[in-house]
């Protein structure tokens, strides 16, 4: 133990950088486009599935949808979504399965402050946002699609 | 042989839309919810500039499962509801054409934490 216990701040914050564990960037990276590749695949098996059904493409593309979350709900619910995320990341994070899970995840844990305010008002505490910024945007943009139609 | 095709293209798409959302995760420090934020954002804003169409016709799924598809959804329902019903649709095409999802969020969301535990930490 020699070290300098007159360190400025950098010198400190530097010494600690050097000895944390390196993110494994390269390896996040497999494990997100694997793991996200592969939910998509089932997505695209889905809708194959429900066409070849005689369904049209669009209600294909929306049962895919609605059974994709119902998977991220189940798989959170039983608390599994958790460990796959832990190596997937993004892979987890960024398919719709992931936003089922951050639905579900916020409100089984507030469930214990009540149903209304616990569980109802945290539902949304991601899922809120990207409802509102996406909710924001696609009104923004129909207003300025409107405005061009306009002059065409 | 198509069908091992296309999805590999699947795989491919939303690999590498995945990859893009780790990359800003272990470069930037954004948080998940503000992952989530930016793909939907940019999700709708690349549909109205046409780029997001051509990268679901060679992805499907694989463009539409990320929540950029979320995106995708939004931008094309609010421009084919006002080539529909005109003025109007700005405010109802883009939440009618991702109804099904949130719907399908809230309720197997409700049902799924009225039935699980809190984990204990």
């Amino acid at each position: 133990m020699n070290a300098n216990v007159n360190m400025t701040k950098e010198e400190y914050s530097n010494y600690v950088d050097s000895k944390a564990k390196k993110s494994p960037i390269g390896k996040n990276l497999v494990w997100a486009f694997v793991v996200g590749g592969f939910i998509c695949i089932i997505g695209q098996l889905i809708t194959d599935l429900f066409t070849s059904w005689n369904f049209s493409k669009d209600d294909a593309s929306t049962i895919c949808t609605i059974i994709l979350i119902f998977l991220g709900a189940f798989l959170t619910a039983l608390n599994l979504y958790s460990i796959i995320g832990k190596h997937a990341g993004a892979g987890s994070i960024v398919p719709i399965t992931g936003f089922s899970n951050s639905v579900v995840a916020p409100a089984i844990e507030f469930k214990t402050e009540g149903y209304v305010l616990g569980l109802g008002a945290n539902m949304f505490k991601i899922a809120g946002p990207v409802l509102v910024y996406g909710i924001t945007s696609s009104v923004i943009v129909g207003f300025i699609y409107w405005i061009i139609k306009l002059f065409m | 042989m198509d069908l091992f095709m296309e999805l590999f293209k699947v795989f491919i798409t939303g690999g590498i839309i995945c990859s893009i959302g780790q990359l800003l995760i272990d470069k930037t420090k954004l948080t998940p919810a503000r992952i989530l934020v930016l793909f939907v954002t940019m999700g709708v804003i690349l549909t109205f500039l046409g780029i997001y169409e051509p990268i679901v016709n060679f992805g499907k799924a694989g463009a539409t499962v990320p929540i950029s598809g979320f995106g995708y959804a939004l931008g094309t329902g609010v421009m084919e509801e006002i080539d529909k019903v005109g003025f109007l649709g700005i405010f109802t095409g883009g939440v009618k054409a991702c109804a099904a999802g949130i719907s399908a969020a809230v309720i197997f969301g409700f049902v799924a934490s009225l039935v699980a535990k809190p984990t204990i930490k």
